[in-house]
Order: structure tokens, then sequence, then C-alpha cells
């Protein structure tokens, strides 16, 4: 069964008295332990679209299921902790918390998401400490580590939970193309080690060559699905 | 729960000026309310207890109508043989009191021989006396503070006025409850200081020389002074005592008797409420001062950290964390400035009494300020100042638990 299913989905901005349509009418699925990415210029709806499958924000049309969940139907606790169960988050600016060790920020979901006992909490954040490679700094504040270091802790932030998918928007906008590489593999290479689905939106064109599904929106709309090996739908 | 205060803590720190100008603030205040209540405090309570132990006793019982023409010392209003039995009785009975003392009181005309002036007399027991109000013969500046029959102590107004000195002689004119008018020859034993500032025109005699000098048949009694083994117990015994006096009927089956705490008979009551009233407003100011930091601060944070909000509530955190987040850092800077607050405090006081201070008041020249603060006024002012944090950080924390999280992480 697929993970995410998106049936006719749009999205309507009201703001004032203009309504912008984000969304017009999307569908697609995503199997599990997928490679995918959305691609399309600035305002093609790439950030509506995740927000919408992260259970940020509902849609005004269409049906839109997420790992069994119906999304219009969470209401707002029983949303935030769903996200906590079943999903993980990369963001753009990385968005570690300053006042937090690396090692806490990875932490960090297990304590104050998830109750996690002590000893398995200290196992997992270890090993994932080790699989981005960011053991030797794990004291470290967040101020003093580079860009890609700090996406790699993200990265480990969002798998620590064992999510069933990780939605990144745009995790690359912010660093350099050798960086955007390596994370873009080590995410790869987390989806082989977890069998967790990785969702990432782009409006890089060399960057997207690197998802297996890649899913291309224009103004709003599903404008082709291009599909290569790995677990991507057909 | 520890985690949430290691996050509070370190974000408190993140902005190490903020923090410790709003941590100042408070604990200024706090050393400010703690130094003045325990000032004021002392000082109320030694003004308390001048006025009651050398002059006016804890309590008093007069016969009914008594205090209301008090101006006038209505002779015919005093208590007699079968009414001062059964009050006696009743007081005998009460483990409460440390002791009585009974005293007749009227007006006369003081005259040295030379020149008349009027005086208000108290005739006294003075055994009893001076165990019911012990710090009355302090009062006595001049002379001997023993009063013997034939002897009067008269004030410092009269001795200066009309020149008299111990061991003069001096005499009194009375007129009596029947409207004849005796006189009376007496020896000044000691001049007295007012206990309540200059002006003052009150002298004692003996219980026996008043008797003589009033004609007076039988026993006669005009106020009982009472004096409590613990002040502080003096609310629930005056309702105790009230109860019981209040069941003895005169002839007309009206109560006998009337009974007043020190309060209702001194104007320094008002003083002593006065105090309370300043403190209690000092105290309002503290808590103002705490809550318009707090919130101040805690608006700011929360302002601050809009995207961070953003992204531990898109992780999951569900909004009760949050909101304990931001109501823990308000806490944790109400303890430090409790805390600080309380051991500044605690030192001025102590600075303040080492330095000897010294005031008057009354009669009592040079008494050396010795405040205290008490464990119980530390308390209420640290909590006071806890709660009033969390409450100041409640509403920016609400606010916090309550932001969308796609709103929140597109903030810039
Ligand atoms: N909160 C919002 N309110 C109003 N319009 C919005 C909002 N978010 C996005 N939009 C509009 O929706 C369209 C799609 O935006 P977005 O999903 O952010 O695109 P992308 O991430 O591909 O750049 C844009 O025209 C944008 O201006
Ligand atoms: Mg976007």
């Amino acid at each position: 069964m697929a993970l995410i299913t998106a049936n006719h989905i749009s999205k309507t901005y009201r703001v004032g008295e203009v309504e912008v349509q984000a969304l017009r009418g999307v569908s697609f699925e995503i199997e599990p332990a997928s490679f995918v990415s959305f691609v399309g210029p600035s305002g093609s709806g790439k950030t509506t679209l995740l927000n919408l499958i992260g259970c940020l924000d509902k849609p005004t049309e269409g049906a839109l299921t997420v790992a069994g969940a119906d999304v219009a139907a969470l209401e707002r606790k029983a949303s935030a902790a769903f996200r906590g169960k079943t999903i993980g988050f990369i963001f753009q600016d990385f968005n570690l918390l300053p006042v937090l060790t690396v090692y806490e920020n990875i932490e960090y979901p297990l304590l104050m998401v998830q109750k996690v006992p002590p000893a398995e909490r200290q196992r997992r954040v270890t090993a994932l400490l080790e699989a981005v490679g960011m053991s030797d700094q794990r004291d470290k504040k967040p101020d003093q580590i580079s860009g890609g270091q700090k996406q790699r802790v993200a990265v480990a932030r969002a798998l620590v939970t064992n999510p069933k998918l990780v939605l990144a928007d745009e995790p690359t906008a912010n660093l350099d193309h050798g960086t955007a590489y390596m994370v873009l593999n080590l995410m790869k290479k987390m989806r082989d080690e977890f069998k967790t689905t990785f969702i990432f939106s782009t409006h890089d064109q060399k960057i997207v060559g690197e998802a297996e599904t890649i899913f291309t929106l224009e103004d709003g709309r599903l404008n082709g699905t291009k599909s290569r090996g790995g677990n991507g739908n057909g | 729960m520890g985690n949430l205060f290691k996050i509070a803590i370190r974000n408190l720190l993140r902005y190490k000026r903020r923090t410790l100008l709003t941590a100042s603030l408070i604990t200024v205040g706090v050393v400010f309310v703690l130094a003045f209540v325990s000032v004021a405090g002392t000082f109320k309570n030694m003004m308390i207890g001048q006025i009651t132990d050398s002059m006016i006793g804890h309590l008093q019982v007069h016969r009914r109508g008594f205090v209301a023409s008090i101006e006038t010392l209505p002779l015919n209003l005093n208590l007699k043989g079968g009414a001062i039995g059964k009050l006696e009785k009743i007081l005998n009975e009460q483990t409460e009191i440390e002791a009585y003392s009974p005293r007749v009181k009227f007006g006369g005309m003081f005259s040295n021989f030379t020149e008349t002036s009027s005086i208000r007399l108290t005739a006294i027991d003075p055994e009893k006396e001076f165990k019911t109000v012990p710090l009355l013969p302090e009062r006595v500046s001049d002379g001997s503070k023993e009063l013997k029959p034939g002897g009067i102590l008269i004030p410092e107004l009269l001795a200066r006025g009309m020149k008299v000195k111990p061991g003069d002689a001096v005499v009194i004119v009375a007129t009596n409850a029947d409207g004849s008018v005796n006189g009376k020859q007496f020896t000044v034993t000691g001049v007295m200081e007012s206990a309540t500032g200059p002006g003052g025109r009150d002298g004692y005699v003996h219980l026996n020389d008043a008797r003589e000098l009033l004609r007076m048949e039988g026993q006669q009694v005009s106020e009982y002074v009472i004096r409590l083994k613990s002040f502080g117990n003096l609310a629930a015994f005056s309702e105790k005592l009230d109860g019981l006096l209040a069941k003895e009927l005169n002839q007309q089956d009206k109560p006998l008797f009337e009974l007043h705490t020190w309060e209702k008979l001194s104007p320094f009551f008002n003083i002593a409420r006065m105090i309370d009233l300043m403190t209690f407003f000092i105290k309002l100011m503290l808590i103002a001062i705490v809550l318009i930091s707090i919130m101040n601060v805690m608006i700011m944070a929360v302002y601050e950290r809009i995207r961070e909000i953003g992204t531990i509530a898109a992780i999951g955190t569900l909004p009760g964390k949050i909101l304990s987040m931001f109501v823990i850092e308000g806490f944790c800077m109400g303890v430090a400035g409790a805390l600080i607050g309380d051991l500044v405090g605690i030192g001025l006081v102590w600075i303040l009494n080492l330095s000897k201070i010294s005031y008057n008041f009354g009669q009592q020249k040079g008494i050396i300020l010795q405040a205290g603060v008490s464990p119980a006024d530390i308390l209420m002012i640290s909590a006071t100042v806890i709660i009033v944090s969390v409450i100041a950080s409640l509403q920016p924390a609400f606010k916090a638990s309550r932001m969308e999280p796609i709103q929140a992480l597109r903030h810039t």
C-alpha cells in the first residue's frame, strides 16, 4: 500500500480579498522507502505541498492520506502528536536549537516529543552521530560547526525517532554544490539503512538528479513524473 | 522536567545582559521590600510595645459607657463593689492574663500655693500597676519611681511650668461624684515624661489617696488595665473575654462592662495602620516591578525565538511543553531574583543593625535600631515574587504555544 496518497488536492490562500491558488488539483502516490523529489521554480507550490504532506497545514480540497492518517481530519494537538511519531523534518536553514549541543539537538525529539528511556536514547543518538559522521563534534554548539555539518545533524535529528517519512524543504539551498551532494548522499544512505521514505524539494535541476522519483511542479500543477530504479513508483 | 529547566536556563544565559538586568531589578525590589518590612515592622512593634507597656496596657475593662465620655473622666461611671467583685473573679480565672491593675481616673486642680493649673490624675495600686504596665516607672525622669501614699508623680509640663521639683509640697483639689469639693496636700515623688509626647497633663497618685480625696464610700474603679502573657494572643483572648463579660448584666438587663483592646484606645493604632498600609503599597510596587519586567522580557524572548518555536512545534513538541518551556524561564528568573534579593536584603538589614542607627520615641531616647528579618516575611516575599513571575510569563508563553508552525517558520 502507498505511504502517501494525494487525490486532487488543492490549496488556496486567502490574503485579504485576494485568493492565491498555490496547488490546483494535484494527485500522486508515494511508496514506502522511496527517495522522492518535488522540483519546480520558486512559487510553484513545493513548500505548500510539503507542508500538507507534513501535516502542518490542510488542503482546501481533495483527499490526502499520510501513513494511514487523513490529514484534513487531524486537529491541532493530534497532528502535533502524529508528526512527532511519524514524520521527521529537515529545514532549509537547518533550524537547530542554538542552546543545545549537537548531541542534545539529536536527542531533543526523544526527550521532548517522545518518551524514550535513557539507555535506548543514548544508543540511538550515538548510532546516528556515527552514521552522519558527527561523533567528534557531539559537544559543539550549532554556531561552532559549518552549514554542511549542521544539515547532517538535522538529518540525524529527523531520523532519531525512527519516522516512516522524512520531509526536507530545499535542504541544500543554503549549501555549496559539493556539500549539497554530500548531504543528499547521506540522506540516500540513511534511506537504504533505515528504509525511511525521503521527500525533498528543490529548484536546482542538478541536485534533482539524485532523486529516484521526480515530480515536477509548475504553477501548482503536477507537470510530469520521472522514475528511475530504486523504489519509486512507476 | 529537568530538561525543560536545562533549556530554560540556557536560553536565559543566552541573553546574559538582559537576564542580569531583569534579575537585578527584581533583586533590588526584593531588597527594598525586605529592608522596609523589617525596619518598619520593628519600629511598629517597638511603638506598640511602648504604648501598651508604659500606659495603656493590652486591654481595658470599664463600666459600659465610660470610654464614650472619657474626656470628662466621669466619676459617676465608675465600677462599684458588686461589679468589681464579679469582674475580678472572671479576671482571676483567666490563665492568659499576666497581671491586671485597677485605676481610678479623675480631673482636678493642681496648686503650688502661688499658681493653679488643671491636671488629670490616675490613681493606682503601684504594685499591680507596675506589673501590668512595666515600662511606667521608666517614665519617671526625676525623683523616685516609688509611689507611696501621700506622694504624687507629676507631668513634666506642670513641673516646668509651675517650677515644682521632687520633695516639694503641692495641693490637689478635686470635685467628687456628689459635687462637693475637697483638697489634699501631696509631696512630689517624681516628675514623669508623657508617653505620647510633650503636652501631657497626666499625673499618678496612690489609690488610697484618691479614695480619701474623692470621699469614696466602698470600692470604686474607673478602669481595669490587663496585661497578657502573650501579646500575640490578643485578638483571640479579647474575643473570649468579651464573650464572658457580655453575660454580666446590670439591673436594666444591659451589659455591665465594656472591653477595649489597646487599638481602640490609642491614636497610635492609626500610625501602626499607616505603617501596614505603606508596607502593603511597597509590596504592591514590588509586584508591579516583577510583573512588568518579567512580562517584558518574556514577550521579547518569545518574539526573538519565533522560528525556534516554529521548529520545535513542527517536529511535534506539544503546545503544553512549549508553554512550560517559557513559564519555567520566567519562574527561574523569579527564583534567581528572589534568592539573591533575600540574601542581599538580609545583608542590608544586618549592616543597618551593625551601624547602630538610633532614634527617639516618646520618652525613650536613643533607641538603637535592631531590625529583625522574619523567616515568614522572607518566605512570603519570595513566594510572591516567584508566583508573580510565573503569572507574568503565562501570557507570552501561551502565545508561543498557540503559534502555527508554518507561520512561525516563515517568520524572518
Ligand atoms: N501563507 C501564504 N499566504 C499567501 N500566499 C502564499 C502563502 N504561502 C505561499 N503562498 C503563495 O503560494 C504560491 C506557492 O508558494 P510556495 O508553496 O511557497 O512555492 P515554492 O515553495 O515552490 O516556492 C506562491 O504564489 C506563494 O506566493
Ligand atoms: Mg519554498
